[in-house]
Parts: structure tokens; sequence; C-alpha cells
């Protein structure tokens, strides 16, 4: 991979698909509000999806917060709490190893209903598709680094990938230059990731946004709206 | 107390011819679209039967409604708020399609397009969810019409409970009746409670429930936690909907279009004021039979000058406190008792209420003899168990309902005493605890049934609450960003393209 395409997908692209991400999702939740949806498809059909969506849901939630932890926690801190860069990456690959697992079995159900169940097919547009094959193969790939892994557990690599990403994010320039020399499966993984960001606002992705964590905090259950101005009641005759 | 106003309806079940003029007025009106074709906000079913969706009383199937706990307070069926959240990336309480019906057209085009053959092409029946051809149409939204198939599977019905099923299984015993069914816009709507989005709301004006069509994201709790099943998920949007009560219409002091269209005049539109403080200590009462009773003292007597006062100190228009005094939703629901909630016990507080039907007198029959005597018959002869009408609109409680029944009877042989005899049968107002001037006020609404009594509806006053000048060049009503209809042609963002079958014909 020549350095100005290596240069372009790790120092440049990051920033296009994170902006694409954030700008796009608000621009979506400003102006296409009515868009802005789960896109359950369990009315049409409840078979595969009772398993599959709880086991895709609890896979890929786990595996997201362990990929924001685990790339953007700072060496300085978790060698602070007794961590090493080898103990780190074994917990690295058993708690993602087993919420792969889980999540790809979800994962495959589901795309397998959407591909082969004429009525979900059928109704399906071509995001809804895309979506799931992209995720699909992403998983693959993020488990096909497993045994990669394995071969270098003094996590070494690991370190690589955390000190790009909190490059990335910190906004250094040089920070592709950390992962020049990682494997290829890795460096897929980070470009379908990016990819991923990128579709992310076009897709019906965007209602991770909306995970309605809030409602516990609801005091009461009933909700009622008013028109009327709230002070200086102007009472009708 | 805490005054709000409520427009609440009555639907004369006696007068109910089952015509579906309301079902279908609706339907042209509000789910004609994508996506919502198997939805009917309105529907009529002829019971008993198991409904649509299937079985939708059923709530140990389907978990609607409210439920009292052991400590007194109510949560519902569903579950908790946590329960409710766990259970968000599958509901195991949500219907399938099916058990409403495969939405469906007819392949009409054949028609005209078939080659010559040596048979008649016929127009085969089209799914509208995926176009592809249905062999055979097993369910509709009316499937059980005049008592349509089989005993065995009409008589899951639960209202049928204490009722012997075998004796209605006879023919000479049958009993039908129809009842209509719209969203009741309850004062203490599951729906709401159960929306993680809070996008269902109950306006305070007005208490009708509405989604917020722009804030609903579709987890769909709201399709399982309304008792009703009057919540229907969209799958083309991807949001929820429901019946809006014609709130422009009601706005503007017209009746919705389900009232307006009815043939029968047995719909009635009427302001009703209650205390909403009251509200969660009668949904929460102990026993079920007593939640009808426990309904009735949440509303207020606009009659009463401390209510006026106090309505008129929380900002309800003077309009709306004269129109709840000349509400005929009042006077059959509180000042007559003759209509009554469908299954108080949801604990829901349904709005919708329903004057029981009459039905012709058994032993009258055997006997040959064809009409009323001037007195009031048996009422456990009626063909229509009571314990069938109790178990549908008072959770079982048999008096209420045989109260509201003598009533009506009384009003008929009363009035056929005055113009057929010329005597004033004044036995049968005391047996039915009636007042001549309430007999005359009860004839006037529900026999004669004129329009301007049927519909008091004040209009609303939105402009005390909006400035016009910042809705100049607005759209009114859209499905949010502006005049966009939600499904323009391009979108960036995602939502499916229309580009299916352009039918015109729904079933």
């Amino acid at each position: 991979m020549s350095d100005i395409v290596h240069f372009a997908l790790f120092g440049i692209f990051p920033y296009i698909a994170i902006a694409t991400l954030l700008v796009g999702s608000l621009i979506r939740f400003d102006r296409e509000q009515y868009s802005w949806r789960s896109g359950s498809s369990q009315l049409l059909r409840r078979r595969q999806l009772v398993a599959g969506s709880i086991l895709f849901h609890v896979g890929i939630l786990l595996l997201l917060a362990g990929h924001f932890v685990g790339l953007l926690t700072p060496k300085e801190i978790y060698m602070a709490l007794g961590l090493t860069p080898a103990l780190k990456q074994m917990i690295a690959i058993v708690a993602g190893g087993v919420f792969g697992v889980v999540c790809f079995v979800g994962l495959t159900l589901l795309l397998h209903r959407r591909l082969f169940d004429a009525r979900i097919r059928g109704t399906s547009s071509g995001m809804d598709i895309l979506v799931l094959v992209v995720l699909w193969t992403q998983l693959c790939l993020g488990l096909a680094t497993l045994p990669f892994s394995f071969a270098h557990s003094d996590g070494s690599v690991m370190l690589k990938l955390s000190h790009w990403a909190q490059g990335i994010v910190t906004l250094q320039p040089d920070a592709a230059g950390e992962i020049r020399d990682v494997g290829f499966v890795y460096k897929a993984h980070i470009v379908l990731g990016l990819f991923i960001f990128f579709i992310f606002p076009f897709s019906r992705l965007v209602h991770i946004w909306s995970a309605p964590v809030w409602y516990l905090g609801r005091p009461g259950w009933q909700i009622v709206r008013t028109r009327r101005p709230t002070s200086g009641v102007r009472r009708p005759a | 107390m805490k005054v709000r106003a409520q427009i609440g309806m009555v639907l004369n079940l006696d007068k109910c011819i089952g015509c579906h003029t309301c079902s279908v007025s609706c339907k042209n009106v509000w789910t004609n679209r994508d996506g919502v074709q198997y939805a009917w906000f309105n529907n009529v079913e002829t019971k008993p039967g198991i409904g649509y969706p299937k079985e939708w009383e059923n709530q140990k199937k389907w978990k609607g409604g409210w439920r009292r706990k052991a400590n007194g307070r109510i949560a519902p069926r569903i579950g908790g708020k946590f329960r409710i959240l766990a259970n968000i990336f599958a509901n195991p309480d949500l219907p399938e399609i099916d058990d409403y019906y495969e939405p469906f057209t007819f392949d009409y085009e054949r028609l005209q397009s078939a080659p010559e053959s040596k048979v008649v092409p016929v127009a085969r029946p089209l799914s509208l969810i995926d176009g592809r051809r249905m062999e055979k149409i097993v369910w509709g939204p009316n499937w059980e019409e005049l008592l349509g198939g089989e005993f065995a599977k009409r008589s899951a019905d639960v209202n049928l409970e204490g009722v012997d099923k075998e004796i209605c299984a006879q023919f000479e015993q049958t009993f039908m009746m129809y009842l209509p069914r719209l969203c009741e816009h309850c004062l203490n709507p599951s729906c709401v409670a159960s929306c993680p989005s809070g996008a269902i709301y109950k306006r305070e004006e007005d208490g009708i429930v509405l989604i917020d069509q722009d804030k609903c994201r579709g987890w769909r709790m709201c399709v399982s936690a309304c008792p009703y099943k009057k919540i229907y998920y969209n799958y083309v949007s991807g949001k929820s909907e429901k019946c809006t009560f014609c709130y422009p219409r009601i706005e503007a002091g017209l009746p919705t279009v389900c009232s307006e269209t009815c043939v029968g005049r047995i719909r009635y539109l009427g302001v009703m004021l209650y205390d909403a403080d009251r509200i969660e200590a009668a949904a929460s009462v102990e026993k079920e039979g007593d939640l009808y009773e426990a309904q009735l003292g949440v509303f207020l007597d606009p009659h009463d000058p401390k209510v006026a006062a106090a309505a008129a100190a929380e900002g309800i228009p003077d309009a709306w406190i004269e129109a709840a005094r000349a509400s005929p939703v009042y006077k059959m629901a509180v000042d007559w008792k003759v209509a009554l909630p469908l299954h108080p016990e949801y604990r829901t507080l349904p709005m919708v209420w329903y004057v029981p039907p009459l039905s012709p007198i058994q032993n009258h029959l055997a006997s040959t003899h064809i009409g009323f005597d001037d007195r009031i018959p048996d009422l456990s002869n009626l063909r229509i168990p009571m314990r069938y009408l109790a178990n549908l609109l008072t959770a079982g409680e048999i008096a209420p309902v045989e109260a509201a029944i003598r009533k009506m009877f009384a009003m008929r042989v009363f009035m056929r005493s005055r113009h057929v005899e010329r005597r004033e049968n004044d036995e049968v107002l005391l047996a039915a605890g009636l007042t001549r001037a309430q007999v005359e006020d009860m004839y006037k609404i529900m026999a004669l049934a004129a329009y301007e009594d049927r519909f008091v509806i004040p209009t609303s006053h939105r402009e005390y609450a909006e400035n016009a000048y910042d809705l100049r060049g607005s759209c009114g009503f859209s499905f949010g960003n502006g005049c966009s209809d939600g499904q323009s042609e391009f979108s960036l963002f995602g939502m499916k393209k229309y580009r299916g079958h352009t039918q015109t014909e729904v079933m």
C-alpha cells in the first residue's frame, strides 16, 4: 500500500467519516425527523427476529463499548490500574471473542431472514440490506483478527492501534503512521468500520442515538401536552 | 381539584346496523396509505367473535392495559419501565401482521391485459406487503361478519366467560350484536405510559391522545400496551399510528368523520369535565367490578358553580364549560347512566362509551306475542345474555347493565303509551327510576337524535396558544419537515422510496 493511499485511508478518511457521522446525524435529526426510526420489521415476521435481534444487539453493544474503552483509554491510565498491555490484550481477545460469537449468531440470523424471507426482502430498502451485509462482513473481519492477535500476545499491535485511534481524536497529523505496518486484516477492519461511520446518517443506524434510556427517569407514567401559554393566562370568553 | 376537559364519545349500540360506513369513511381519510392498509382506526366487529386483531380482548395473550400490583399501585401489564426497555430489541407481546390480516388487493390489470383464452380471466389477490400473489385469503378485518366462521373459533371470545356456550351454539339460541371500535382516548392511557420515546401524549385541552410522528422511533411498545389494540405499526414509515379523533375537525367544532357519516346516527360527541387528580386512585381500585363506578367519580358536574369556577381558573374557555352542560355524552354516561365504558377492567379509564343493545324477548317469540306490553319485560329473557354485556362493558357487574337497559325499555314503553294510547304511563318510569323530564330529554337525544343534539363540540381556541403570524405559509397537517409528505421521491436520508404498485383499491 503506497504511503499516499495509506495516509488517505487512515489519516484523512477518519475525519471525513466522523464528520459525516456527526454533521449528517445532526442535519437529519433537524430536517427529517419523520425518517428517524429503528425500522423494526417484527410486525411482518416474528420468526428468527426474536433470537436474532437480541443476540445481535447485546453482542454489538458490548463490542462497541469494548472498542471505545479499549482504543481510547490512554496506556498510562490502565498501567496505573495494574494492567499490562499483554493482560489487557488478553481481556480484549476473550471478551471480544465471546461477544463477537454472540453477535455473529444473531446477525447471521437477521441477515438470513432479511435476504431469504420474501416478505422481509420485499419490504427492505437497499440501505437496509447494505447495512446488514456491511455489519456482517465487519464482524467476520473482527473475528478474523483474533488468531493474529494470539500471534503477538505482548500487546504491541494493540498499542499501535490505540495510539492511532487516540492520535486521530487528539488531531495528531502523523496518527496514520502508527499503523503503517499492522496486518492487512486490521486495516480492512478499520476501513470498513469507518465506512459504517460514513453511511451511518443515511441509514436506520441513527436509531442508536435515540436509545431511550432516559425513559427510566420519567416521573410517573403519563405525558400531557398543552398549547395554552404557561404564564399570564389569557382566557378566551 | 385539577379540572380538565375532554371530548368524549358515546355509541348507541341499540341503533348500530353494522353497515361499516364509519370504518370506510375513516379508512378513506386516514389509512389508505402504504404501510397502514391493514390498519383500521375504526372497525366494526360482530360479537360474539374474537375480533380484529384476533383475540384482542384476551389480555392473558396480549398483555394490554394495566395490572394492579400487590402494593396497590398499577403498572402496564407488559411490565415496568425496566422490563419495557429490556424488551426493546424484540417485543415478546407484539402481534404479527397475520393476527390482523395480510392486506391485499386484486390483480385488476389482468382483466384488461389477459390474452384471449377459453376461460374468463380472473383478478387474483396480491399481497400489499410485497406484491406477491396470494394463494388464498385466509383472514380479514371483518372475517366474522354476521357470525361468519365456525362457532368453535368464534367462541374463543373472552366475553362468553360465565355464559353457557353450549346454549349459544344452538341456532335457535344464538345471538349477535355489532361493536364499532376506535381508540378510546383514555384518561389513563397505557400506550402513553409504555412509550419509551415519550412520543405519545394526551392533549390537555381536549383529551385527544396523539402520537408525535417526528418523535416516534418505532420501539412498538404502545402496540402491545394498548389493550384495545388500536395502535398500529406502519411498517413503511416505521412509526406507530392511531386514531386521531379527527382532531383537525374537532378543533373546528366538527364531528369526527366516523360520527359525521354514521347513517344510524348512533354516535354522540360532547365535552366531559374531569378531575385529573382523581385519575390514579380511580384506576387503582382493588376490585375490577368497582372500576366503572370509580371512573364515574372522576367526572365533574358542569352545573356545579364550584366546578365551573375551578375550570375557569384552569383556563378552560367559557364556551367549553357551556358545552359541557349541554353535553350528550355527560347526560348519557353520568346523568342517565345508559352509556357504559368498554372493558373498564383494563384500568385505562376509556372515554368512548357504549349504550348496550336491546334484544328480542325470547318468551314472547315462543308465544308468538310480538311487541311490548305496557311494562318493562323480564330482562333475563333478553336474547343477548346480560352476563355477556356485563363482561363487555362493566367488568362483569350485571346491575349497571340491567339498569341501563331498563331505562331504555322504560323510554320505549312510556313513549309508546303516550303516542299510541294517549296515556302518561308513570308506573313504568317509576320502575326504571326516571322522571318525565328525563325521559323526554332521553327521547329527544337518543331516539330523535338531531345533529345538533348529537354533536355539541366547542371550537378550540388555538388563537390564544399560538401566534398566527408565525404560522403563515406553513402546511397545516403534514408528515413533518414542513410541506413534505415524508415520502419524497428523492431522500438522502434513506426513507424507503415509494416505487411499488399504485393501488387504488384497498381491502
